[in-house]
């Protein structure tokens, strides 16, 4: 063979027809030259030549590239009969297309998610340098300037390694003032990030050295992200050497990062980048208040690195001074801080994983279902055309060339559906990137990229096969089954069902997961989050620059004179402030509680606590109720009086009882190691503070400024967040007149992160909304196909079986009995895949325990309502036809035949 | 009629000059002292094979009466690929020989 030929067949043909025609007739002319008459001469020929259209046939299959050109030809005929056919065609590539769509946004969200590897150099060397402190209770214990000294110098595992923490800024210079998303770095961070600048340089040691005592954030160099260039100075790229102001201390700005830069899974991302400014000289053993992140040398293990710091952590804790009044080496040793080092990607991945897997596995599952009800459809269609391909056969078409085409078909169907679906998972994607900022880490790097689509082919074609090999297994001989064979057909009945069963079976697991999740959707809704009606509380974090205002009574005073003019604004019911608000992610501060009369050696610690720094009214403001006690007033504070607050949790763990704490003083040591006692003045409900599907934490709150509580004399609170009862919570109508009381205080106070406690809420539903509302889409697609699977097979059976109910009704059956046993035929079908999919759901179930809230995997009221639901539906689904069944007339049917 | 020996067959007669179809057909027959009956109709695929080779032409041309007859010629990679095919029939037709008449020396 040749593609030339191949190409040029037809024309070939022509040329050996009449290559052939000229052998015929000078044969015939000598023939008839040697006496014969012109017929016989003709005739006799022709035998010499032999079957003329067999050398052609011969010849012209030299010439074929065979797979291809069948392959045209099958491509060609199955075009032509999905066109002849728009009904079937409209419903396997709908039914196809969902399936597949909604695979390939999962998927898409999967790569996007879990899969593509975080945008740095060799992502598989970083890792976060977790600790934890299982002596005092703290699973994410953070880092001193100390430890991240000992491990850079002692490390042998390390290529880079540094530390980081982020928050807000202010940043003046440049036009208005302005708060920024700011995370600060010592200049190992970015050099273990491999990150290139876009203009200028990253920092350097000298950027990240400082010699002021101590540490401090900021000042000196400054780097700006991509989006905040432009957007502060329209990309200019002499901005390199310009000052700006950042909180106070002059900053030159040493470089630009690339576009698309992003710091880890920020949300939201950071606008500017400062040093980390360390005095190695009089950094103190403790002050963890860092996050490590380092480069391994290639090839290392985690675990070596795990153990390279669990080497270093002695050497660490004996080598750094211990400042009078600081905790001694012998408690922090009681802390038992330890390694919990993690990949980077699991550190920004932070256990999504496992839901985003179940949510891929649940959409593969309707996927499945599509592909039965598409091999039902084709079982039917191949029904149809037996006698066509019974045609074929006797015409000597051999039983693979059937199968090709049959196969051909299946793939044009398959990936027609697979195109549409590519189409609806674009259309999905950009509505679920729109609505769920918030729920995923590394939402940013979904897209549809050519890996998704090629998931998304291979995919059309795995399904392809399924549903095709299904009905063509079971037409292994379509020689003489043009005659009404039994056997066959009850066979072709039986796959039917067999998919139906397995239909309803997958479509009952499927509900069974998304009932499951309402369940804890509700569980999580009747979780009393600790405050009320968080619609109507507005939150602002406000914020005063130490270098404008230095004492704390001072800014105490005036965050009182604030709050005093918002709980004066019309509309506002109530308002106080604390430093952080519950739900914020990472804002409560831990720190050990020393209770009076309980035995904590000089040199043990006990468990660290929540703590929180809360004005009077924040209570009342927010909803939290009193349980026992009092609140906090401005008395207490100006009066300096030792009071505290705990929650009930706390007091019952404590002393037994929620008002048994009240009088009972406790303390926190840091850094004096005089005690300096607080009495417990109330008792509040607990909050859940972290999201709802956590415990409410144990909580110490303390009064916004205290006397001798940490190293000076007086401790304020410089960022607060306040927080407003008003029923317009959430409108710039609250928001204006709030920000204006502000600024008649001081106009260079920063109003920033604006939010609902609503939005925070919500933020903490996500994760499960999420997973929510892809398990419901998933579950009603389940149910919809599952339902249109037991309808079609009872259809299927009601008009094969016309002539039959025919001849019953003529024989005097009553309607209502035939109608009877169809849905009793469905619902047998119901009731096997039913019981099916019940062990099936049992077992599944348990892979999503970590998503449930409140509701075990096998839940006796979701499965008690997902039976109801689908006999039900499955009743529907089979009276349709069973009533069109007893509408036939039999003289029509009996005439038909 | 053994694999490839029409091939070698048609090859030879085109040694002479270039021929039709109908010609070689009779001249294989005619040569062989109608020893070697062949169907003439597989002619033409064997034809067509060699042609997509490269060992033979094709050309249209007049038949000696007058008719459009479609010529072959051996081209010279044709010509090469009889001598190979030649020594190699000979080497073994000796070979068979000698196996079947081990006693006689000529052959």
């Amino acid at each position: 063979m040749s593609w030339r030929c191949f190409f040029r067949r037809a024309q070939w043909d022509r040329e050996r027809a009449e290559e052939l025609q000229s052998y015929l007739d000078i044969e015939t002319e000598e023939n008839i030259g040697r006496g014969m008459s012109p017929d016989e001469a003709g005739r006799a020929a022709h035998r010499k030549l032999g079957n003329m259209v067999r050398i052609r046939e011969e010849i012209y299959q030299m010439n074929t590239v065979g797979l291809l050109d069948s392959l045209e030809r099958d491509l060609r005929f199955a075009l032509r009969s999905m066109r002849r056919n728009p009904t079937f065609t409209l419903a396997v590539v709908l039914t196809l297309a969902l399936g597949l769509g909604a695979n390939t946004a999962i998927f898409a969200v999967v790569d996007g998610v879990l899969i593509k590897p975080l945008p740095y150099p060799k992502p598989q060397e970083l890792v976060s340098l977790k600790h934890v402190a299982p002596g005092i209770q703290v699973d994410d214990f953070l880092m001193s300037a100390t430890q991240y000294f000992t491990y850079r110098e002692e490390g042998r595992v390390f290529q880079d390694l540094g530390v980081w923490l982020a928050g807000g800024t202010t940043i003046t210079g440049n036009g208005d003032p302005e708060q920024a998303r700011m995370v600060a770095v010592t200049e190992g961070v970015l050099r273990a990030l491999r990150i290139q600048p876009a203009v200028g340089r990253i920092f350097t040691e000298a950027d990240t050295t400082t010699a002021a005592p101590g540490l401090e954030v900021g000042g000196g160099a400054v780097i700006l992200t991509y989006g905040y260039w432009q957007r502060r100075f329209g990309g200019d790229h002499s901005v390199i050497g310009r000052q700006l102001i950042v909180d106070s201390r002059p900053a030159e700005i040493v470089g630009v990062m690339p576009e698309g830069f992003r710091f880890l899974d920020m949300k939201p991302q950071a606008e500017v980048i400062l040093p980390i400014r360390i005095n190695r000289n009089s950094v103190a053993l403790i002050g963890f208040n860092l996050r490590g992140l380092a480069r391994l040398k290639s090839g290392v293990a985690i675990a070596e690195a795990h153990a390279d710091i669990a080497r270093m952590l002695p050497l660490w804790l004996n080598a750094w001074p211990v400042p009078p009044g600081n905790l001694g080496r012998q408690a922090i040793e009681s802390w038992r801080i330890t390694p919990a080092l993690q990949s980077l990607k699991d550190e920004v991945l932070g256990g999504v994983g496992k839901m985003l897997w179940v949510l891929m596995g649940t959409i593969g599952i309707v996927l499945l279902i599509a592909c039965a009800n598409v091999a039902n459809l084709m079982l039917v269609r191949f029904d149809g055309r037996r006698q066509e391909f019974a045609v074929r056969t006797a015409l000597g078409a051999r039983r693979g060339q059937i199968a090709q085409g049959v196969l051909v078909e299946g793939l044009v169907l398959g990936l027609a559906g697979g195109a549409l679906g590519v189409v609806l998972a674009q259309a999905g994607l950009r509505v679920l990137l729109a609505t769920a900022p918030d729920t995923l880490p590394r939402l940013g790097e979904i897209s549809l990229d050519p890996r998704v689509v090629a998931f998304a082919i291979a995919i059309s074609f795995a399904s392809s096969m399924l549903f095709v090999a299904i009905p063509a297994f079971k037409h292994k001989s379509p020689i003489g089954s043009t005659a009404r064979g039994a056997s066959a057909s009850r066979e072709r009945q039986r796959t039917r069902n067999t998919l139906v069963v397995v239909q309803v079976a997958l479509a009952l697991v499927l509900l069974v997961s998304s009932g499951l999740m309402i369940r804890t959707f509700v569980a999580l809704q009747s979780v009393d989050p600790g405050f009320a009606d968080a619609a109507t509380l507005q939150t602002a974090r406000v914020w005063i620059p130490p270098q404008q205002v230095p004492d704390p009574e001072r800014f105490t005073r005036m965050q009182h004179e604030i709050l005093d003019k918002i709980a004066s604004l019309p509309g506002v019911r109530a308002a106080g402030f604390a430093s952080s608000v519950p739900m914020e992610p990472n804002r409560t501060a831990l720190s050990g509680i020393w209770v009076e009369g309980r035995a904590n050696a000089d040199d043990t610690t006990p468990p660290a606590r929540r703590i929180k720094f809360v004005s009077p009214g924040y209570f009342g403001a927010i909803g939290t109720r009193l349980v026992a006690g009092r609140d906090i007033t401005w008395s207490d504070i100006y009066g300096r009086a030792r009071v505290a607050v705990v929650s009930e949790n706390f007091a019952r763990e404590t002393w037994g009882a929620a008002a048994a704490a009240l009088g009972q003083r406790i303390w926190s040591p840091a850094p004096s190691t005089t005690p300096v006692w607080r009495a417990i003045v109330g008792v509040v409900q607990d909050v859940h503070e972290d999201a709802l599907d956590q415990p409410a934490p144990a909580m110490v709150y303390w009064p916004v400024l205290m006397d001798n509580f940490a190293r000076a004399a007086l401790t304020g609170t410089r960022a607060i967040n306040l927080v407003i009862r008003s029923d317009q919570a959430g409108s710039e109508s609250l928001m204006n007149p709030v920000r204006n009381a502000v600024w008649s205080v001081n106009s260079n106070m920063p109003v920033f992160l604006v939010r609902t406690m609503k939005d925070l809420y919500d933020e903490s539903m996500a994760r499960t909304s999420f997973a929510l509302v892809i398990l419901a889409i998933a579950g009603a697609m389940a149910l919809g196909l599952g339902l249109i699977g037991v309808y079609s097979v009872l259809s299927y059976v009601v008009s094969r079986r016309a002539r039959e109910i025919g001849i019953r009704l003529a024989l005097g059956a009553k309607p209502a009995e035939l109608k009877r046993m169809f849905v009793r035929y469905g619902l047998a079908l119901t009731g096997i895949g039913i019981v099916v999919g019940l062990a099936a759901a049992a077992g599944l179930t348990r892979l999503m325990s970590s998503l449930l809230f409140g509701t075990s995997p096998l839940d006796p009221a979701t499965y008690v309502a997902v039976l109801v639901v689908l006999t039900l539906a499955a009743v529907l689904a089979s009276y349709v036809p069973a009533r069109r069944a007893t509408m036939v007339n039999p003289m029509t049917t009996l005439a038909e035949e | 009629m053994l694999q490839g020996t029409l091939d070698m067959l048609i090859l030879q007669t085109l040694v002479i000059g270039p021929a039709h179809g109908h010609t070689i057909a009779h001249a294989i027959e005619r040569g062989s002292e109608d020893v070697l009956q062949i169907e003439h109709g597989s002619l033409y695929p064997a034809l067509h094979r060699l042609e997509d080779r490269g060992w033979i032409a094709s050309f249209w041309g007049t038949s000696e009466n007058n008719r459009r007859a479609r010529y072959y010629r051996l081209t010279p990679a044709g010509r090469k690929q009889l001598a190979a095919q030649t020594t190699r029939w000979e080497q073994v037709v000796r070979a068979i020989g000698r196996i079947l008449k081990p006693t006689t020396e000529e052959l």
